[in-house]
């Protein structure tokens, strides 16, 4: 009988917004790898994913899995002609940190940290919030991000019109639009199917 | 999975090919491929032993009109309408009931429970109607949408209760999920279309 609560016994619940290295732990079950069929493996994308819990939850329906996963890959690895690396990670971890998803905006902004190398900066949208006054294209970004992750979105004209005040064009917009865009889909995941530990 | 149906963001959004909004799309194929893949696999798909389409359109219709949405909202009601006569309008009086804005919610007790908001909840009205399934289906969605880091593990018993399997629900939460992130994406580039660089 699979169909049950898995009780975590989380000893260590962060109670912070942090750019360490979180666990996460399934509120289900996960397959197990010996049950995982060639339709599962692809789903999976990467092998790796076979050892995270997450991902092996996930598995249950390996097409829409399959299907995400690629779609996040290109949404942020993607950058040709299009928004540097390290603002689709700020993207990210502000949909994150205004959705309140402690593990996922851990994770994005220790990338926007290593891709920056603005780790102080980085930490400030942690600890201040979406509010923080980093730098006028940062504030923007992450204001952007902010409107479009609200419901209803109040992603619109007077958003786009800041962010190609500091430079940005029509295909970075769209980078924006799809790295904020894309943490909706991912935060609701996390939040909901589990928890983080330290 | 069928070829034949066209992209569902470009056709929300209206994007035609050869125009500027196409061209910024072609510039992340694989996040407009996959971003449509992801639609087949949750809409498009013959494996409903777990969540039934009808379940699949229905659910999709209240995130849409929760989102306050309504051409998107029209499109899965069209959908809806054609396997379940009736059912739309039932749903649309659900999202009546529910439409909020978010997201909102508490985080784990310590410093951050001072940014702690209370969200509107929902229960669903027409339970008759809906059947015990669907029923928790849309309370379940309600939370995603506009509570998100309300979530917790007594909101997936509930799902098991309604009679939801576990591999029904990491479905149905890549639905919501999925929702949340297609409806931005739509809701973004129909701003930026208006918004193009001269």
């Amino acid at each position: 009988m699979t169909d049950q609560i898995v009780e975590q016994d989380v000893q260590a619940i962060p109670t912070v917004f942090t750019q360490a290295q979180l666990d996460w732990l399934p509120w289900l079950e996960p397959m197990q790898e010996e049950a995982l069929t060639e339709r599962h493996w692809n789903g999976l994308v990467d092998k790796a994913r076979a050892k995270s819990p997450y991902f092996m939850l996930l598995a249950r329906d390996p097409d829409i899995l399959g299907a995400r996963t690629k779609t996040d890959k290109d949404i942020f690895y993607n950058t040709k002609d299009g928004l540097p690396r390290p603002e689709r990670e700020l993207a990210a971890a502000a949909a994150s940190r205004f959705n309140g998803c402690i593990y996922c905006a851990s994770v994005h902004a220790r990338f926007a940290s290593q891709f920056s190398k603005r780790e102080a900066d980085v930490q400030r949208l942690l600890d201040e919030g979406v509010t923080a006054d980093i730098d006028p294209r940062w504030n923007t970004i992450i204001a952007a991000s902010v409107a479009l992750t609200k419901t209803p979105a109040s992603f619109g004209d007077a958003e786009i019109a800041r962010l190609r005040a500091h430079g940005l064009s029509d295909l970075e917009i769209s980078d924006v639009i799809h790295g904020a865009a894309f943490f909706n889909w991912a935060n609701r995941l996390m939040l909901s199917l589990g928890e983080p530990s330290l | 999975m069928t070829s034949s149906t066209p992209d569902i963001i470009d056709h929300l959004v209206g994007i035609i090919p050869g125009s500027p909004l196409d061209a910024i799309r072609a510039a992340r194929q694989q996040a407009r491929d996959n971003a449509q893949a992801s639609y087949l696999a949750l809409f498009e798909t013959t494996e409903t032993e777990n969540v039934s389409l009808v379940e699949r359109f229905a659910v999709a219709c209240f995130v849409a009109g929760l989102h306050g949405q309504d051409k998107e909202l029209a499109f899965y009601a069209s959908k809806l309408e054609a396997m379940a006569p009736g059912l739309p309008a039932v749903i649309a009086a659900e999202v009546a009931l529910g439409r909020a804005h978010g997201p909102a919610g508490h985080y784990p007790d310590g410093p951050l429970s001072v940014e702690n908001t209370v969200g509107a909840t929902y229960a669903a009205g027409a339970r008759d109607k809906l059947g015990a399934r669907l029923a928790a289906a849309l309370e379940h969605a309600h939370m995603l949408v506009i509570r998100p880091r309300d979530a917790d593990a007594a909101a997936l018993k509930a799902l098991l209760d309604a009679g939801w399997s576990t591999t029904g629900i990491v479905t149905l939460s890549q639905l919501v999920s999925f929702l949340a992130f297609q409806l931005r994406v739509i809701h973004g580039l129909r701003a930026l279309s208006r918004n193009l660089a001269a």
